[in-house]
């Protein structure tokens, strides 16, 4: 079982992905360079955080356009699991892989916090060693993490079950409070809270491992 | 009071080097858009201003222009003004 951690130029979460799948859950993981191709081995993808070519034009906007998401495209649409954090959601929701637009935070402040997530009756690969309903803590640290999509899109979603996770106390202005999304197969996830920043005990909280852990089919105490 | 309806464009100096641009640019041609010879990232600002002539809000508006939405070491702005016919 390899992880494959997509780098862009600017990206800065690569390295904390890689701790937290390697030094947190003995999982191996494999850089993929953004002009890379090749994804033969790898059993999961990973878009991190960071400002993928400096979020030039719009976060994500130009990240979409690089080699390595083509082949990361085509994994996700054979059912590969993928999962954004942060300008790795925004990035997905540029590719069109994940519907709906990130903007900037509603009182346009950079928001870096612990938050209290409430996980949606969902079907998606990633999350299920949480249960419905269950509460967790993550860290956010984004400006531009309020989730757009107009309000038929929003009900549909909701319907399809794609929203996974909302936000308990609505930091950033989110429609519908939404702070993950998947796609209608379950498999591409997409969030702007940081599940590897939570695998570790040193860092106050361990609630990120199972998401990281659960499509591994890993036991993983949370 | 008449109520105006500006447009004031801002853009970097010919000069001054557009990373954002040229990022846009190699984006266009992994798009498969060919021959984008120049791409310049600048900002479009559309505001409304009540004023009680024409001449204050040109006035009021090229300071606005000058001092806050563009730094003149670095940019360039055009504004351009129109009035809004008001329903009496």
């Amino acid at each position: 079982m390899t992880v494959g951690i997509v780098v862009f130029p600017g990206s800065n979460c690569d390295r904390d992905v890689r701790w937290a799948l390697e030094g947190c859950l003995q999982l191996s993981t494999r850089f993929l360079w953004h002009e890379e191709r090749d994804l033969s081995g790898i059993d999961a993808v990973v878009l991190p955080g960071g400002f993928s070519y400096g979020d030039y034009l719009r976060c994500g906007a130009i990240a979409r356009f690089a080699p390595v998401l083509e082949a990361v495209r085509d994994f996700a649409e054979d059912g590969g699991p993928v999962l954004g954090i942060c300008n790795g959601f925004q990035v997905l929701t540029e590719m069109g892989l994940l519907p709906g637009a990130l903007t900037r935070n509603q009182h346009l402040h950079f928001i870096c916090d612990n938050t209290e997530l409430v996980v949606q009756p969902q079907r998606c690969v990633w999350l299920q060693g949480y249960g419905s309903g269950q509460k967790i803590q993550l860290p956010i640290a984004h400006g531009e993490g309020r989730y757009q999509c107009d309000p038929a899109q929003l009900e549909q979603l909701d319907g399809q079950g794609q929203i996974v996770l909302r936000y308990a106390a609505n930091p950033n202005g989110s429609t519908g409070d939404v702070a993950g999304l998947c796609n209608p197969a379950g498999n591409v996830l997409g969030l702007m809270p940081h599940p590897e920043r939570a695998c570790d005990p040193q860092l106050g909280g361990t609630d990120g491992r199972a998401l990281l852990a659960s499509l591994l089919g890993a036991q993983v105490a949370v | 009071m008449p109520l105006f309806r500006a447009h004031v464009q801002v853009s970097l100096r010919p000069s001054v080097l557009d990373p954002a641009g040229e990022a846009t640019r190699a984006a266009a041609i992994r798009l498969g858009v060919e021959g984008i010879r120049k791409l310049r990232i600048g900002k479009s600002v559309e505001l409304e201003l009540e004023a009680p002539d024409r001449a204050t809000a040109q006035r009021e508006l090229e300071r606005l222009s000058d001092r806050l939405l563009a730094n003149p070491v670095i940019e360039d702005w055009q504004l351009s003004l129109s009035e809004v016919e008001q329903q009496p």
